[in-house]
């Protein structure tokens, strides 16, 4: 029979070391996929190819079946993010006190439409579903960090302030 | 850990506590961090040295009314403060042994008074991350009760008989679910909870995590030691940072003190708990994609039965609960279920969770006993609609629930009640809107939702969902004609009653809820090219027609 061996790390680059722990905090089981393309995309911001073909291989798991679970989940994205990432909450709260003109007024400033990154790579706008703090709402999140109750101008504020950085 | 060293633990707690003649309590739940409470509590702390005030800063869970953060509980007193910044630091310093700063104080008694807490009876009482607080206001208690002095059976009987029903949304009696995964035949069972809260527009089960993790950590316990299983799994967000880092931290102190893993309690009862980052999946929260989730599949549901009873995570019987439900079961096992069945209504036991939002001047989460009129919860614990505006409808159960109206409000909140006017109970948000909002867009809304989180395995949900929100659209741009009314109506109905899972099968329900109540609307945006709210914009519309 032969004997299963672990594929090698894609690169030098150490952030590979992680990914192969929380996979061998596992013991290399196929149901650790979710769990390795999290630590996957905390630690490169994405999930590229070399990226869901590593971790399929290593969990012996079919590259469609890896690749079908990377597209399925929200969560998970294909695309490299921008340097800086402003999230628009779109849940049900924060689209009764209109955050669609906080989308609005973010697409005109960025000139991209949501889930894109502008040209320079320096912002993405980003989309959510809830983010569960709808007490405050409207809710944006900038780089993870949240602010309740805004307005179409404080968006465009803290559009500005990252430009100007 | 015995009941003897479980006392000690509380006792030196307590006692610890004494040695202050204040506690300062330092809301930092979500909402009330988004707005920088951990520098009130920084600043609150040097103040009280600078003035060398003996008292106990402590950072704890969320208190509930979000809307008036960042909060601050002064104890013994019971002043509450609201919108505190780091300024206020040293005023709230210099208050403690002369009258409580004025200006500050939140005169909400009516928000409060209605209020019944057993799920958040804890929260923003105590520091989430200490196991001794938990410990020192009862906690674990009842787990080492049921393992001393209870059998598995009798657990099981004392939760069937509190009437406790899943707070998931279902509302499946918990008792009944708990004694089919106990009898179910095997060796290796498993219990899950679920906190895929997905619904949004709700952070109960949220803010359930973030201020009393251990509470949820100990009904699981229970729950294994009744039903039999050794290994548990909570399947958490990953939208939800703060709960995650403070569940991990809370599963290590619980093993630390032997409360989890092996011989709990120093009997034969093993149980250890996994934490599972959800993907942003709203069909997660469906049992059975749920469960392939955990496997490391993509999250689709697939038919039952066999019911995860029997037949779940790996083929093994598993029970799976909500958050909240589990939340219920330690002051069940502590208490009596007779205490439990002795609040609510007649078939809806206990309390409720609501995450109060929208329209609404007491944004937050309130706890109040089933069957409490709507009317009652949205006028007197939410303070009515702001800025002079008319109420116009309240949602609940999100995607998968309801619009309600004005006429509807003087309903008692029950599971039967809920559904017999056309929403659900759901798993407890509760939107309030006013005159600014269209309903045919909220329906719009809810349906652009599900389409998008169809997981597209069966064909109703993933093309009905989508043709009604197209039709839906249509009609939200003025272009719809009323040939396009009968053909929603009619694409409810095939994809509500042949539909695989729980979100097609309710996917139609802000629809139905909305045609039900507000179908004049409907008629306006269709004949007289017209929205009421202003929301729709149908001037192109409205020309062709003049």
């Amino acid at each position: 029979m032969p004997v299963f061996t672990l594929p090698p790390l894609p690169s030098e680059d150490n952030r590979w070391k992680i990914v192969n722990g929380t996979m061998r905090k596992n013991g290399y089981a196929r149901h650790a996929l979710i769990e390795a393309l999290h630590t996957v995309q905390s630690s490169f911001g994405c999930l590229d190819d070399d990226a869901i073909r590593f971790v399929a291989q290593s969990l012996r798991v079919p590259l469609s079946q890896a690749y079908g679970v990377a597209t399925f989940y929200h969560y998970f994205t294909l695309k490299p993010p921008g340097k800086h990432t402003i999230t628009i909450c779109a849940g049900t709260a924060c689209y009764i006190k209109g955050s669609d003109k906080l989308i609005a007024a973010a697409e005109r400033k960025l000139g991209i439409k949501q889930g894109q990154t502008t040209a320079d790579g320096e912002i993405s706008l980003m989309i959510a579903r809830c983010v569960g703090a709808c007490s405050r709402a409207p809710v944006m999140l900038c780089d993870g960090e949240l602010s309740g109750q805004m307005s179409a101008e404080q968006v465009q504020a803290q559009l500005e302030r990252w430009a100007v950085e | 850990m015995t009941i003897e060293e479980l006392d000690q633990i509380a006792a030196s707690a307590r006692s610890e506590r004494e040695k202050f003649e204040h506690e300062i309590n330092v809301c930092h739940g979500t909402g009330c961090l988004s707005q920088h409470s951990d520098r009130v509590k920084e600043s609150i702390a040097q103040a009280l040295q600078a003035l060398g005030k003996n008292a106990y800063v402590r950072r704890t869970g969320c208190m509930g009314l979000c809307a008036a953060g960042p909060l601050v509980l002064v104890d013994p007193e019971g002043s509450l403060y609201q919108h505190v910044n780091p300024s206020h630091a040293e005023k709230i310093a210099a208050s403690l042994d002369d009258k409580p700063v004025e200006e500050l104080q939140c005169n909400l008694r009516e928000h409060f008074d209605q209020q019944v807490h057993i799920v958040l009876e804890n929260s923003g009482r105590i520091d989430p991350e200490r196991v001794e607080d938990y410990i020192a206001s009862d906690g674990y208690r009842a787990l080492l009760m049921a393992l001393n002095d209870m059998t598995p059976q009798g657990v099981v009987r004392q939760i069937t008989e509190s009437g406790l029903r899943g707070r998931g949304g279902g509302g499946y009696p918990t008792g009944l679910k708990w004694g089919t995964v106990a009898k179910a035949k095997g060796d290796v069972k498993y219990v899950i909870c679920n906190g895929d809260e997905g619904d949004p527009g709700a952070f109960m089960d949220r803010s359930v995590l973030e201020s009393d993790p251990h509470r949820v950590l100990e009904g699981m316990a229970i729950a294994a030691y009744a039903v039999g299983a050794s290994k548990g799994y909570i399947y958490v967000r990953a939208e939800y940072p703060l709960a995650v880092s403070r569940l991990t931290s809370c599963l290590r102190d619980a093993r630390r003190h032997g409360l989890l893993g092996n011989n709990i309690g120093n009997t034969h009862f093993n149980f250890d708990v996994e934490i599972r980052l959800g993907a942003g999946a709203f069909v997660c929260g469906e049992e059975t994609a749920l469960i392939a989730s955990i496997e490391g599949r993509r999250g689709t549901p697939r038919p039952r039965p066999p019911y995860p009873a029997s037949s779940g995570l790996w083929g093994k019987p598993t029970l799976i609960n909500n958050v909240e439900t589990f939340a219920n079961i330690a002051p069940i096992i502590r208490k009596g279920s007779r205490w439990f069945a002795g609040i609510g209504s007649a078939r809806s036991k206990g309390t409720k969770v609501f995450a109060l939002t929208g329209k609404i001047t007491n944004t937050g989460l309130v706890e109040v006993p089933m069957g409490i009129k709507l009317r009652e919860i949205i006028e007197v614990i939410g303070g009515g609609v702001p800025g002079g505006h008319k109420f116009k409808a309240v949602q609940t159960g999100g995607p998968s629930g309801g619009c309600l109206p004005e006429s509807m409000l003087d309903i008692g909140v029950s599971y039967d009640a809920l559904q017999s006017v056309g929403s659900i109970m759901g798993s407890g948000g509760m939107i309030v809107m006013d005159d600014t909002s269209c309903m045919v867009n909220v329906a719009r809304f809810f349906m652009e939702f599900c389409m998008t989180e169809s997981c597209g395995k069966c064909v109703p949900c993933r093309a009905g969902t989508a043709q009604m929100h197209t039709l839906l659209t249509r009609i939200c741009t003025g272009a719809g004609t009323m040939d396009d009314l009968a053909l929603i109506e009619d694409l409810c109905s095939t994809v509500k009653e042949t539909s695989l899972c729980g979100l097609g099968q309710t996917a139609p329900n802000p629809v139905l809820s909305t045609l039900k109540y507000f179908r004049n609307e409907y008629i306006e945006h269709i004949v007289e090219k017209r929205c009421r709210a202003g929301v729709c914009n149908m001037e192109a519309a409205a020309e062709v027609l003049a």
